[in-house]
């Protein structure tokens, strides 16, 4: 009878290190500086991440100050649920009460900030092509999903719970997250009304780092997504070097609420 | 046949914290005994407080922002921690958070900063169940009136309460309800003028 291939150690060995070069579509790229198709004027030294997460997936990555994160919709079709944490003291974290209260406003966009809990900007939305986002339904459960009878399958939930454990954080340092790429409008009466599309492909949204952040990535189908196939497709993440934000940067001086989330993190980085 | 048994009857103070267990099928009452006083509001399973209060499970459930009789709480895991059984006033806020002594700062100046703040309130009460600020997630905003206008703009507003208007809730599980009689004097929440409720747990 013939020996199986991985009967022995030098035989799985063999048969692990046959698998290496395998591409597929959902995977970083290792090195980051030899990612392609990146944004104009963006060159492959300044790249700090890139990883394209499978429907279904999550990722998680700490980023510098003035670094530029962006996001592509590469099918048109995905939801990506996110938390924010200050890398330096986890404690602080996003907190989209205050993100919309803030701002005075219930719909993120171009110029819109995303807002810690204790009063400064962790992010700004610099670039935006999408029709809109949602902040107030929170990350796909099991629940919902069955609901849309998608029993069993990834949820935003439970991606969260896997990513926060990897930076030594827990159920309790889950608060609640934006959903990118799935617009939700809110009704006279209250109610939400959800576009879930799907969108052209290509949709791209890039965030410019202003705190040392770990932002938590899950792409989950939408928990108001009535479809029952569980559609939901990758999402590129691609993160380069950029300069922090500059005085006279016009995003930091469009609101004086805004401008003081500024000058409260800058007065928080006087070291 | 008796009537319901009373359990707790206690008045909070202006800008004062307060918290309670209510044990599955017990009822809590609050009422606004002076009229439009916001009162911010969590809720934590007993039995496990990694459960807690989610705002946004709770919205995305009944698919609506606003919290009216016959709304389900939510917990972050999307069991049902307390219903609201009736209230007299049309419709109560879950998505304007807590005011905090930062956040203030970015509202209407560094000069608020010292001023009292319903995180302060919930850190203070949370701090006797071993709970800190890593607990804190988006809370209910009772008798507080957050708009949304059609193109977003948000903002909150003079409120649609009254002098002994109130809000009973059913707990569908044991819970802490943790409370923040809101301090803010800032903005129209509290009328510019923070009053007492009170709080009523029967069985």
């Amino acid at each position: 009878m013939k020996k199986a291939a991985t009967a022995d150690p030098a035989g799985a060995r063999a048969h692990a290190r046959a698998m290496s070069g395998t591409l597929v579509e959902a995977m970083p790229t290792i090195p980051a500086a030899s990612a392609r198709d990146l944004p104009e004027g963006v060159d492959g030294a300044s790249v700090l991440w890139d990883e394209t997460i499978a429907g279904g997936g999550y990722s998680s990555r700490r980023l510098s100050r003035g670094a530029r994160l962006q996001l592509s919709d590469l099918r048109g079709d995905a939801c990506v649920s996110m938390m924010v944490f200050n890398a330096e003291q986890p404690v602080e974290r996003l907190n989209v009460a205050d993100t919309l209260k803030v701002q005075w406003n219930a719909y993120l966009g171009p110029g819109r900030l995303i807002l810690s809990d204790m009063g400064r900007v962790m992010l700004a939305i610099i670039e935006d092509s999408t029709s809109g986002h949602d902040a107030f339904c929170g990350p796909s459960n099991a629940r919902s999903l069955a609901a849309s009878s998608n029993h069993g399958l990834a949820n935003g939930r439970d991606r969260f719970v896997a990513a926060v454990a990897k930076h030594g954080l827990s159920a309790r340092d889950i608060h609640p997250c934006i959903n990118w790429f799935k617009p939700v409008t809110i009704g006279e009466d209250g109610s939400t009304r959800l576009d879930v599309g799907p969108f052209a492909p290509g949709r791209r949204l890039t965030l410019r780092v202003e705190m040392e952040v770990i932002v938590v990535l899950a792409n989950c189908p939408h928990p108001l997504d009535p479809r029952s196939d569980y559609s939901v497709t990758p999402v590129r993440a691609t993160a380069w070097r950029g300069p922090p934000t500059p005085p006279d940067d016009p995003i930091r001086n469009a609101t004086p609420e805004g401008l003081r989330a500024y000058l409260n993190l800058e007065d928080y980085y006087r070291r | 046949m008796t009537g319901p048994t009373l359990v707790r009857d206690e008045i909070v103070p202006a800008r004062a914290p307060w918290s309670c267990v209510v044990r599955r099928g017990q009822r809590l009452r609050i009422i606004d005994l002076e009229g439009n006083q916001a009162v911010d509001f969590l809720l934590y399973s007993l039995g496990d407080d990694t459960e807690r209060y989610s705002a946004q499970d709770t919205i995305a459930a009944q698919r609506n922002i606003f919290l009216r009789t016959g709304s389900v709480l939510l917990s972050s895991q999307g069991a049902p921690m307390m219903t609201i059984t009736d209230t007299s006033v049309a419709y109560h806020d879950t998505i304007g958070g807590a005011c905090s002594c930062e956040s203030n700062t970015l509202r209407y100046g560094f000069h608020t900063k010292a001023l009292h703040a319903c995180v302060e309130n919930f850190l203070f009460a949370n701090a006797a169940y071993g709970r800190d600020k890593r607990d804190l997630v988006s809370n209910v905003n009772w008798f507080m009136n957050v708009p949304v206008e059609a193109d977003g703009t948000l903002g909150i507003v003079d409120g649609i309460s009254a002098p002994g208007l109130f809000v009973e809730l059913r707990a569908e599980m044991d819970v802490v309800v943790v409370v923040s009689n809101c301090p803010q004097i800032n903005n129209p929440c509290n009328g510019f003028n923070p009053t007492p409720v009170r709080m009523i747990v029967t069985e």
